[in-house]
């Protein structure tokens, strides 16, 4: 190994999360799935239905605009929506 | 009063369930109480030889379910603590020769005696599982700081719940400060920002361990043991004592292991 590809090593060892913050955003993630009893793969496509659902009966959507995923800031885990809003149903 | 009746249990295998059986159940008897540990991993027997009582056994669990003895014949009396007995598993039977029933009777019998009746579960979510959890009234969860064990105890702690077996507590288990100070592995605090429990201590990772194991002695026999401190620790806080739970040291070098013979320093 070369000086120069050792000091890479440790400075993108450096740049990296440490393998700890890892393992917690991967566990958070995991166990989202575990304990709904959802496959990764099914949960958002289902949660995105549900909610179009939902929002439709207010405004309509541009559903395939629609953009779900979860986010991990901090130590907490949030659901993070961008749901393009075409217009808003007039109710009277 | 009817003593109490607590599981050990952890999803993953290997993380320490049956260590932890064994030294809380000599640090509990070493504290004066009554305490039998019943090994319910039925055909991977093991809880005998952490302990060092493995030429003592003439009968097991499953000759007391199936009524070939009497519980008290199969109660094996430990060499060092008089008020601490073993209640064998069986070793070549099946699983099945055991039911979560017939669990839930002899941990009831044991309770009108013992002061504390130690259940070291096996690993996994089936028959043995079901078994060990069947007479508890109370839970504690091992789990390492990886991933996968992790994982595993948070399936745990949903069937505890399920089971009506509320406020499990977890034991944290191989904790390697060097590590911890990397970043490369996750503390504590770490692991109950993600499972819903609360905590009862933390072993730290102790050659220790493996060398009181090889010669069947629990390492809370060893004074000084970190390791052994920790089960300590643990064993007084069931009792009901508020010890605050600290992360384990780094282990000192050359001269804090002086200082400490001399006595400068405690611990
Ligand atoms: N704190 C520790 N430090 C070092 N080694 C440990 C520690 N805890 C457990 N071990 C070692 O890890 C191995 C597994 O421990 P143990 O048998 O107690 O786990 P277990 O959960 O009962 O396993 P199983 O699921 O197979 O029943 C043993 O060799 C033991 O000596
Ligand atoms: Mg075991």
């Amino acid at each position: 190994m070369s000086v120069l590809q050792l000091l890479q090593r440790l400075w993108s060892r450096e740049n990296e999360k440490p393998s700890k913050d890892q393992a917690k955003e991967r566990l958070r993630l995991v166990l989202v799935h575990d304990r709904v009893g959802v496959a990764p793969d099914r949960l958002l496509p289902m949660l995105k239905d549900d909610l179009i659902a939902v929002i439709s009966k207010y405004m309509e959507i541009d559903e395939a605009g629609l953009d779900v995923t979860f986010s991990q800031e901090d130590s907490q885990m949030a659901l993070v929506a961008s749901i393009p809003v075409r217009g808003v149903r007039r109710h009277f | 009063m009817a003593g109490r009746v607590i599981v050990i249990t952890s999803g993953k295998g290997g993380v320490g369930k049956t260590t932890t059986t064994a030294n809380l159940g000599m640090a509990l008897a070493q504290l004066g109480r009554r305490v039998v540990m019943i090994d319910a991993d039925i055909g991977l027997r093991n809880l005998d030889v952490v302990l060092g009582l493995e030429n003592r056994i003439v009968y097991d669990l499953v000759n007391v379910a199936e009524g070939t003895c009497r519980l008290r014949q199969a109660l094996i009396r430990d060499k060092r603590c008089e008020t601490l007995y073993l209640l064998p598993a069986a070793q070549t039977r099946d699983k099945e020769a055991v039911s979560p029933e017939q669990m839930r009777k002899i941990t009831e019998e044991l309770a009108q005696e013992f002061d504390y009746v130690l259940v070291d579960s096996p690993a996994g979510i089936e028959r043995g599982f079901r078994n060990a959890i069947a007479g508890a009234k109370e839970a504690l969860v091992v789990t390492t700081p990886e991933v996968s064990a992790v994982r595993d105890a948070d399936r745990i702690i949903g069937l505890l719940e399920a089971e009506e077996l509320r406020e499990p507590r977890l034991i944290l288990n191989r904790l390697r400060p060097d590590m911890v100070r990397r970043g490369d592995m996750m503390t504590m605090d770490d692991v109950l920002e993600i499972l819903a429990i609360k905590p009862i201590g933390i072993i730290p990772d102790d050659e220790s361990i493996i060398v009181s194991t090889n010669k069947g002695e629990p390492v809370v026999l060893d004074p000084h043991s970190r390791a052994g401190q920790a089960y300590r620790e643990i064993a007084r806080r069931l009792e009901g004592e508020d010890l605050p739970i600290s992360p384990p040291q780094m282990a000192d070098g050359f001269m804090g292991r002086l200082r400490r013979l001399i006595g400068l320093q405690s611990r």
